[in-house]
Order: C-alpha cells, then sequence, then structure tokens
C-alpha cells in the first residue's frame, strides 16, 4: 500500500504536537515512578510559564535567545552546512558587544549606543563562524569539527580576557564593569524580557526573505539541497559557505544582545549557557523555517522557565529532572519525528476511504 | 484536586504577595540559593546544606532550596523567594553577589546572606573567608607527608578565588621545606570545571605520573574525581571544604575544612533569636571559619610531629607572627 504523503496543515501543525503529547506522556510516566503527581506537575509548568506577567516575560525572554540560535543553525542547514557553534558564536558576539559597549556606552546616546552594541554583536559573531567556513571553503575541514571546537576555543578566550583583562578592577567574579544605562536595551515589562524579542522578530523576517526571496538565499539552499548542481548553475560554493556561516553566526552572536545589554548589564561569563546547542533542536523542530522556529523557541522557554518554576516547588523534581524533561521533547521531536508520521497516514487514509 | 489548589497559590503568590514581607522573628522561613555545582557536591554547596540540615533537626523549621541551572536564575531564585516572604535567603558562592546586589535593593526588608562574596548594603549579611590560612596549614601538611619533595595541586575553576587557595598552598609547602616542587594544574575555564570528577581524576593521575605523592583538590565536585584517582594510585589527597577524610580513609592526608555549614547554620540560627545583623564577616583561623581536619579517619596518616608543628604554625597566624599572603589582594603570589 502505498501511502499519501499527510495534508500540509497536519504535516506542520499535527505531527509536531502528536510528537510533543508522546513526550509529554513519557514524562508523566517517569515523573509518576519517582512519586509525583504528573498532572499536577503539568499544571505547575504551565503555569510557571504562563501563569503571570512575570512568568510570561522570562518565558519570552529565553524563547529570544533560542529564536537567535535556532535561526543561527536553520539558516547554515538551508546550505547543508551543520553548525554546531552557535554556543562559541553567541559567546564571543556578546564579546563583540561588551566592548563596543565599555568603549562607548559614556560618549553615545542610547538610540546610537544600541545599534553600534547590536552590530558589534553581530559582527564578531560572524567572523566566529568565518574561521571554520573558511576551512571548510578553502581546506575541507569539516565544519562540524572545527565549530565544535571554536567553542571551547571561545570558552577559553573568555575566561582569559575576563580574568585578566577585562575583570572590573577590584572584584571577586571575572566580570567588566557595569554597562552605562545608555547601553540597556529597553525592558518590556517583566523583569529579563526586552526589546531584543523584537530584533530577534525581525530577524525572523528577514531571514524568510532572504532564504525564499532572494537570488543568494535560492544559491544557499540549492547548495544544501545538491552542491553539483549548484556547481553547474554556476554558483560559486566557496563564497556561498561563507555568506551562510557568517549570517549564521551573526544571528547566534545576537544571543549576547539579549543577555548583556538587555539583563545582565555587564559582560559576565558563561551568558550562553547551552542555547547555542539548544538551538539545534528549537530549528529541527521548526523544521528550519522561521516561524517553526519562533513556535518552537517558544516551547523551548516555557520548558526553561515552567521547569524551574517546577523545581521551585516540588523538590523531588531536581534541574537534573528538568534537563531529562527537555531532553525527551527534543528526543520524541527531532530525532523520533517520523515516528508518528505512518500512524497519522493511516489515519487521514481511513477517513478518506469511509 | 488538590493539584489545582496548590498552582492556584502558586499563582496568587507570584501575582500578588510582591511586595508582602512577613519578618517575625521566631517563625524564620529560611531558604538557599545553591551555587553552580549544586547541593549534592560533598563539598563546597554540601557544606551549607549541611548547615541547614543541622537547623531543621533541631527546630524542625524546613529550609527551601534551589539549584539554579544558568546565570539568569540566579536572580530570579532570589527574587521568588523574597517574594513568597522566605528569610532569611542564603545566595551561595561569588557568583551571586551582582544578582543579590538587584534583588536585595528591591527588598530592602527582606534579609539575605551571602557567602563568598561582599555585598554592601545593610539587609545582607557578607561571610568570607581566608582560604588562604586554611590552604597554608594543609600545604605544611602535604609537604613534611611527601617522600617524592613533589606536591600536587587541583583547582577548579581558574578565578582569583581558586588562585587564592592554591597561593596559601605553595607558601605552606615552601614554609616546611622550600625546596619542594609544586605541580598545579585547574580543571577548566569555565563554571563546568566544578562539575567534572572525570577530568579531575585524569589531572591528578598526570601528577601522579610526574611523581607527586600528595594533591589537594580545591575543585568542589571536580574534586571527588581527585581523591578517588588518588586512592586507586595508592596516593595521599587532601580534601576542601567540607570534611571529605571519610570518603578514603587511608589515603585522606587531610582536609581543608571552610565552615559553611557554621555560616549557613548561624545566619538562620541569628535570624530566629533576632540578632541577624547586616554586617560583613571575614572568617579566618582565628575565628574558625577555615581549618585543617583531624579526626578518626586520618589520624594514622599524621604523626604527632606534624601535627605539633601545623598547631604550632597555626598559633603564630593566628597571633599574627606568620602572615599569609593573600592573592586577591593583589592579584599575584608573592
Amino acid at each position: 500500500m502505498i501511502r499519501r504523503p499527510l495534508p500540509a496543515w497536519a504535516e506542520i501543525v499535527l505531527l509536531p504536537l502528536v510528537n510533543i503529547a508522546l513526550a509529554f506522556v513519557t514524562v508523566g510516566i517517569i515523573v509518576r515512578i519517582i512519586g509525583v503527581d504528573p498532572l499536577h506537575a503539568l499544571v505547575l509548568l504551565v503555569v510557571g510559564a504562563f501563569g503571570s506577567a512575570e512568568s510570561i516575560g522570562y518565558t519570552l525572554y529565553y524563547a529570544t535567545n533560542f529564536i537567535f540560535t535556532g535561526l543561527a543553525v536553520a539558516v547554515a542547514f538551508h546550505g547543508g552546512l551543520f553548525n554546531i557553534g552557535g554556543e562559541g558564536q553567541a559567546y564571543i558576539g556578546g564579546l563583540g558587544c561588551g566592548l563596543a559597549v565599555l568603549a562607548l556606552d559614556r560618549y553615545l546616546p542610547i538610540w546610537l549606543m544600541i545599534p553600534v552594541g547590536i552590530a558589534a554583536a553581530a559582527l564578531f559573531g560572524a567572523a566566529w563562524a568565518a574561521v571554520p567556513a573558511w576551512l571548510q571553503a578553502w581546506r575541507g575541514s569539516h565544519i562540524v569539527i572545527t565549530t565544535i571546537m571554536f567553542n571551547f576555543v571561545a570558552a577559553a578566550l573568555m575566561v582569559y580576557l575576563m580574568v585578566n583583562v577585562l575583570i572590573a578592577p577590584g572584584s571577586m567574579t571575572p566580570q567588566s564593569r557595569n554597562f552605562e544605562p545608555s547601553a540597556f536595551m529597553p525592558a518590556m515589562g517583566g523583569n529579563a524580557l526586552n526589546l531584543s524579542l523584537a530584533l530577534a522578530l525581525v530577524c525572523c523576517v528577514a531571514v524568510w526573505v532572504f532564504l525564499w526571496h532572494t537570488p543568494w538565499g535560492y544559491a544557499l539552499r540549492t547548495m544544501g539541497h545538491n552542491p553539483e548542481a549548484a556547481v553547474y548553475a554556476g554558483t560559486d560554493l566557496r563564497r556561498m559557505i561563507m555568506l551562510g556561516m557568517c549570517l549564521s553566526g551573526a544571528l547566534a552572536g545576537l544571543v549576547g544582545v539579549n543577555e548583556l545589554m538587555g539583563v545582565h548589564h555587564r559582560i559576565v561569563l558563561d551568558f550562553p549557557a547551552g542555547y547555542g546547542f539548544a538551538g539545534i533542536a528549537v530549528s529541527l523542530m521548526g523544521r528550519n523555517h522561521p516561524l517553526g522556529i519562533v513556535l518552537a523557541a517558544v516551547l523551548f522557554g516555557a520548558l526553561q522557565q515552567g521547569g524551574a518554576e517546577l523545581s521551585f516547588d516540588i523538590p523531588n523534581i531536581t534541574r537534573e529532572m528538568v534537563v531529562v524533561i527537555q531532553g525527551l521533547v527534543i528526543l520524541f521531536s527531532g530525532a523520533l519525528v517520523h515516528l508518528p508520521r505512518p500512524w497519522l497516514q493511516a489515519l487521514f487514509a481511513l477517513r478518506r476511504s469511509s | 484536586m488538590k493539584g489545582w489548589y496548590v498552582s492556584l497559590l502558586a499563582l496568587v503568590a507570584s501575582v500578588g504577595l510582591a511586595s508582602v514581607n512577613s519578618a517575625h522573628a521566631q517563625t524564620v522561613k529560611p531558604a538557599i540559593v545553591y551555587a553552580n555545582g549544586g547541593k549534592f557536591d560533598k563539598s563546597f554547596n554540601e557544606g551549607v546544606s549541611n548547615g541547614a540540615k543541622r537547623f531543621t533537626a533541631e527546630t524542625r523549621i524546613a529550609v527551601a532550596d534551589f539549584e539554579p541551572s544558568n546565570e539568569t536564575q540566579f536572580e530570579q531564585a532570589q527574587r521568588r523567594f523574597a517574594q513568597r516572604g522566605n528569610e532569611p535567603i542564603i545566595a551561595v558562592g561569588f557568583s551571586q553577589a551582582v544578582a543579590l546586589e538587584k534583588v536585595a535593593k528591591e527588598f530592602p526588608n527582606t534579609h539575605f546572606t551571602i557567602i563568598d562574596s561582599v555585598v554592601k548594603l545593610p539587609n545582607v549579611q557578607s561571610v568570607v573567608f581566608k582560604e588562604h590560612e586554611g590552604s597554608f596549614l594543609v600545604g605544611m601538611l602535604a609537604a613534611m607527608a611527601s617522600k617524592s619533595g613533589k606536591v600536587g595541586f587541583v583547582g577548579g575553576m581558574d578565578i582569583p578565588l581558586i588562585r587564592r587557595f592554591q597561593c596559601g598552598y605553595e607558601q605552606g609547602i615552601k614554609y616546611v621545606n622550600p625546596k619542594a616542587e609544586l605541580i598545579a594544574n585547574m580543571t577548566g575555564t569555565t563554571p563546568a570545571a566544578w562539575t567534572d570528577p572525570g577530568r579531575g581524576a585524569e589531572l591528578a593521575k598526570g601528577q601522579f605520573d610526574r611523581g607527586v605523592d600528595v594533591v589537594y583538590a580545591a575543585a568542589g565536585n571536580t574534586g571527588t574525581g581527585v581523591l578517588q584517582a588518588a586512592k586507586d594510585r595508592g596516593k595521599l589527597a587532601i580534601g576542601v571544604d567540607s570534611n571529605q577524610n571519610y570518603l578514603h580513609p587511608g589515603t585522606m592526608l587531610t582536609s581543608m575544612v571552610k565552615r559553611v555549614d557554621v555560616a549557613s547554620y548561624n545566619s538562620f540560627k541569628a535570624m530566629q533569636n533576632g540578632s541577624w545583623r547586616g554586617d560583613v564577616q571575614v572568617l579566618g583561623l582565628k575565628e574558625g571559619g577555615v581549618d585543617w581536619a583531624y579526626d578518626q579517619y586520618n589520624e594514622k596518616l599524621i604523626t604527632p610531629e606534624m601535627k605539633a608543628r601545623v598547631e604550632a604554625a597555626k598559633a603564630d597566624i593566628i597571633a599574627g607572627k606568620i602572615t599569609v599572603h593573600d592573592y586577591m589582594s593583589n592579584n599575584a603570589c608573592q
């Protein structure tokens, strides 16, 4: 029996929902085993993520990071490039943002300081991605290996700079001096949510336009689908690799804007906190499409925020347990994404025949 | 149904109680926000947790706690506890200082305690330790116990605080044996360095291969790997923060105890009897804040001469006859 493909709406909406539902059922069983009422936990999770203005603010603040890193992975992925280096690019993007602010925040007004900070974050993120891209394009070093190694280089570089160079005089913690208020990304209610969310949404539209409505986006996607065909069509693969990776790195670098100009208001260590890696899952789950990425990012943000609230209320659910929950959602909506498709196809076939 | 009720309460609490801080002297609702290493690191955080357990055992007052999984959650967790009317709220670790500065200003009527850093606000009690003094003593012991004249140090994350441990340790070693060689490694440059026992074990084995026979681990949870490696190779190890002598009797030379348990216990207790004050407490050898551990698990490894010599040096430090240089006073060890 040949199964017909699912209708588009089922592919985009129903399938991910079924995946998430499967993940939550599995989580429920595990939560039951450690002696917590799964329904109670689910309610706490949802209330923790969306129950008040403050929690919604945190959820969207986390989602902002996931949108940036998700978009970064998606852009590279459309070019057939698997960018695992979002973590390092975000880190160095933040460094660029922070350096620009530390150098200029006493001189520039806010309407000039913020665009400069954003541009610096994008530039540094792009530069950090450009090195692995160059190594891939000209030397043939595989981008998966080089980007992941660059994460460690970025972490080591940041610690060196923070401990030895940028540390505020007299500070015990390795962190820079506080930014001046002119470098504060305007807050959007809540405690962490700031205008970076708007920037993230603008980036979504920009990525959509770039990928599907420009010749470069077309060439990038052609390279992703079939590099030989792209060469035959006259595309310079090396330039496309550089373009795709630099855009990807720039998007990841913007995490630094949300974290440093938006929340911490100084350069701190380890602010990417795994957002770069989670971006891979966000992009996979969002089917590498900006709209899907926004939805997946909100889900991940909700899990992050609701999960923290959950461990706040139920001591049995530790932070490790929250990671398990997130991991299962990634497993079911990433690795096992095709698991329920045959069931749905059978279901639709049944409906058609009746 | 109970689930709905509880979640409704949580909702109400998060929306409505933001500005209510009930400060009754007797009915304390203490809370702890742990550092990155986590509550059960057998070391720094666990010391704080032990102090809380002792408080709970004596007073039957439960202590709420939270283990953050990223930097943003420090602030979030401190604020959530403050909103719920918990106090005192103990923030564990220097990395929470900046978050606490912000939250403590938002809740001027709530009492906070920070361990390992100083936040100068009237409603914050800061507890810091002179780790270099305790490290000096265990450095002396290491030098006296070493047969090869080579001693090791495995630090956690490469930050000034850990260099302070190393610097004090080095001074203690040189005090006993100026020719002794110190081989030091830091586990890493990110906070993951606190939670990597596998890497700790590898670093320790690398040092043993180079002739080290006593190793001091100042690396949080990573240190458990160092202590295990010492046991596997039959070398001596020195624990940190909590008294870790019991972990591997026979190869645990001693532990540099940092009485974070006393810090958390005292803070809760002071809150309960109304004597809590927002001040800076610097706890060294003199105040009993740091010390070397001597108990039934390591008494066979410590000869009477070693003990006498260390105790003499301890008395000299307390009396001010020996000054142990603090790395963090000038960011250099000299």
